[in-house]
């Protein structure tokens, strides 16, 4: 098993990523975005950094690139899919989940650690927290605020695909506790699937056990399924 | 077919918070300037050639809906021209 971390130009955490999943015994290669998917890819993450310069909109470039196209159908296939900061923006942008990452609040690029609260614990990216669990995570974005629909936060919220929200040390979501005005306090959510996740936090850097914290392996765990 | 000038306007939809036009209202009030409120929006201009002006503006319209604007974010409106 391989997992492809899909590397365009300006993205930034793909080194990140793999050297995080390698410590965790999972096996994962980058993956230039113009070479598409290896024949053997069983995961994909879409990682961090500046996509095309963050042109138009962050994610939006990279979201139509033709590789986009083989994630999506390795996502309806049921391949696992992580979607990281910039990753998220992307998974947003091509449709793989709902909703947007736009302006922070502050209008400022946030580069700080944050607490998010573990909303659903029954999906490979959560099963090693339990529901409730306070994780503390790295973010670093410029576009970070959950934006949606109303109807459609209602039917994240009834269909249970928010999966993490930003909170504070206890644990408890609250409007001072939220990084950049994101909807719901929403920091990570689900696609139609709970195979496919995106999440603005940043679990390859909670990882390594030198680099302050390791609160993030239990979402790369999700690839040793 | 004839040569078109199609103006994309995208502007974030009504309620939806603009911390950038907040941050530009702010400087202009530092500058001594008084308004009661500022939006910004994306413009594009796109040159084209079309059979007619209904087909310009379908062609720029798709351009919006497939890439200019993002529909959870975002309104937007064409206008096209004869250039």
């Amino acid at each position: 098993m391989t997992v492809a971390v899909v590397q365009f130009g300006g993205s930034n955490c793909d080194r990140d990523s793999v050297r995080a999943l390698s410590h965790l015994g999972v096996d994962a290669e980058r993956v230039w975005h113009e070479d598409g998917l290896p024949a053997e890819t069983t995961g994909i993450v879409l990682p961090g950094g500046f996509s095309y310069g963050d042109y138009l909109r962050a994610g939006a470039m990279a979201a139509r690139s033709p590789i986009m196209d083989e994630v999506r159908a390795a996502a309806e296939e049921g391949t696992p899919v992580l979607g990281v900061c910039n990753g998220a923006q992307i998974g947003c942008e091509s449709g793989l989940v709902p909703g947007a990452f736009t302006t922070n609040r502050s209008a400022r690029f946030q580069c700080e650690r944050v607490h998010v609260r573990v909303e659903n614990a029954d999906t490979p990216w959560t099963d090693a927290y339990d529901a409730g669990d306070v994780l503390e995570l790295p973010i670093a974005h410029g576009e970070g605020r959950f934006e949606i629909a109303a109807e459609n936060y209602d039917r994240l919220e009834r269909e249970d695909r928010i999966l993490l929200r930003y909170c504070d040390a206890d644990g408890d979501v609250t409007d001072a506790a939220n990084p950049n005005g994101s909807t719901g306090n929403v920091a990570g959510v689900l696609g139609d699937r709970e195979s496919v996740a995106v999440m603005m936090p940043h679990p390859e850097r909670a990882t390594l056990p030198d680099l302050d914290g390791t609160d993030g392996q239990g979402v790369l765990r999700g690839f040793r399924r | 077919m004839t040569a078109y000038t199609a103006t994309v306007t995208v502007r974030l939809k009504h309620g939806v918070l603009d911390p950038e036009a907040e941050t530009t209202r702010k400087a202009l009030e530092r500058l001594g300037f008084e308004l009661d409120a500022l939006r910004s929006a994306d413009r594009f201009e796109i040159d084209l050639d079309a059979a007619s002006a209904e087909e310009a503006k379908a062609s720029a319209e798709e351009m919006a809906e497939r890439l200019l604007a993002n529909p959870t974010i975002h309104d937007y409106e064409v206008e096209v021209e004869e250039r």
